[in-house]
């Protein structure tokens, strides 16, 4: 894909930018212990973090940049950094 | 039609007739008298630009920004500090590939405070990536605002330009100018057509974030922009040569080099001293030549290499030094004639308005015809 002149960009470019290549801990949600309460989701500052159809949550992988920050404020513990081998 | 006009204004009548749609500046010395006329031409209806007032050159060059992103054609003028404080967003600018004109009224940087005038402002920023022009005498002043807009906005270009002069020796001086008219004008310059602009309708954002991943190839295409300008500066400035004949197809011009021993190579007004002490040393048979640069970005290495190829020694003048290295002229030069034998040395003069003179100019060949140089030239020995 050609360079755009001057780096410009029309909505929605940033899904281009696949962050999940800069994670270093990965976070891995365990469903038994999970309440349904979706603060990992809203406090998620990549917005990844999305509920499936029985409302459990699980962040996309391709954007996640395992900040951490849905595993610190999980209120069940339900949520582990665990380093990824890549 | 010449008139004998003080440089500033004859700036500022060459940029109203380049019609910017968006001019904004804050006034400092020597810059002043062109940003008030132009002020008065938008007060006065003789030029339909907006004039955004602002609290300092970093507000100045940022609303340009957004003025040239909007699609306007668009101009500041600032001079040493206030160049300065524009550091960050003449890279913005470079990088957004705006064509944004801007004159510098060259002046030394403080401290110690210095309104005088030498180069190291617009050479401090020769790496940001926009094309530096610079002027001899008011007329080429003039022109080369114009040549600049020709250039910057092509769409193989897209770079912002400084169109460089030495502050108070030509910004304040009264010399004889061609003054072209609108008619002129507007048939060597056409309306401003950008390449991509903001528009409400079909949103588009300017400069974003590069990863790693894509970040140097985007230095790279600034860079070939840069060296595509040489082919489009020489190209516009023919045209500018058959329409209003004068001829600014040349990156470099050479002054009784033909047969010359002794080559000097500088930059500005200081040319035209020069030109002067080589008509007396010829006289005294001293077979002595100038190159002078009137394009420092992008720098013409191959055709300084070319222009040089016979002479016996070079003095490169630098009204600037890369504090811990040399005069930045003189790097780039020794750099052109890398692996010929041909001795390059560099002086430094002229810094803080220090005045040069054609015996200085004499002193400084006998200098290197002895192989003496890269040094401060002139120092007063009392002071240090």
């Amino acid at each position: 894909m050609a360079l755009a002149v001057g780096c410009r960009a029309r909505p929605g470019k940033a899904r281009d930018n696949k962050t999940g290549s800069w994670r270093v801990f990965k976070p891995v949600f365990d469903h038994e212990k999970c309440s349904k309460c979706g603060m990992c989701s809203t406090l998620c500052p990549e917005g990844c973090i999305h509920e499936d159809a029985e409302g459990f949550f699980d962040p996309d992988y391709t954007y996640c940049k395992g900040c951490g920050i849905c595993a610190n404020e999980c209120p069940k513990e339900a949520i582990a950094m665990k380093q990824e081998e890549k | 039609m010449m008139e004998i006009t003080e440089g500033s204004h004859a700036i500022a009548e060459a940029v109203r007739l380049c019609r910017p749609q968006v001019i904004s500046a804050y006034p400092i010395t020597p810059q002043t008298h062109i940003v008030e006329a132009l002020a008065d031409f938008v007060a006065n209806c003789q030029l339909d630009a907006e004039y955004i007032t602002v609290e300092n050159e970093l507000s100045a060059l940022s609303a340009c920004i957004g003025a040239s992103a909007a699609g306007s054609r668009t101009y500041s003028a600032t001079t040493s500090q206030g160049l300065a404080l524009m550091f960050e967003v003449c890279f913005n600018a470079a990088g957004m590939r705006l064509p944004i004109i801007m004159s510098i009224a060259n002046r030394a940087l403080g401290a110690p405070l210095s309104i005088w005038n030498d180069q190291q402002d617009s050479i401090s920023l020769r790496d940001s990536g926009w094309l530096q022009f610079y002027a001899e005498d008011n007329q080429e002043a003039t022109d080369l605002h114009l040549l600049a807009y020709k250039v910057a906005e092509d769409h193989s270009i897209q770079l912002p330009a400084f169109v460089c002069f030495d502050g108070f020796i030509l910004s304040h001086t009264y010399e004889p100018v061609d003054m072209l008219t609108q008619e002129d004008v507007d048939k060597y310059l056409p309306k401003f057509n950008p390449y991509e602009r903001l528009d409400a309708a079909d949103p588009i954002s300017f400069g974003m974030y590069a990863t790693p991943e894509y970040y140097p190839e985007f230095r790279y295409e600034m860079d070939q922009a840069q060296k595509r300008a040489k082919d489009v500066i020489a190209k516009a400035g023919k045209e500018f040569g058959t329409m209003f004949g004068r001829d600014y197809s040349a990156l470099i011009e050479g002054y009784r080099l033909e047969d010359a021993d002794t080559a000097i190579v500088a930059m500005g007004s200081i040319c035209g001293t020069i030109k002067d002490a080589i008509d007396e040393m010829r006289v005294e048979g001293k077979k002595v030549g100038l190159l002078k640069i009137r394009v420092f970005r992008p720098f013409p290495s191959e055709e300084i290499a070319k222009m040089l190829s016979h002479v016996k020694r070079v003095a490169v003048l630098d009204k600037n030094i890369s504090l811990g290295a040399k005069g930045a002229t003189v790097i780039e030069v020794r750099d052109a004639l890398y692996g010929s034998s041909i001795p390059v040395k560099g002086y430094v003069l002229g810094l803080g308005g220090r005045d040069v003179r054609k015996k200085d100019i004499k002193e400084i060949v006998a200098l290197s015809e002895k192989g003496q140089g890269d040094i401060f030239y002139g120092l007063r020995k009392e002071l240090i």
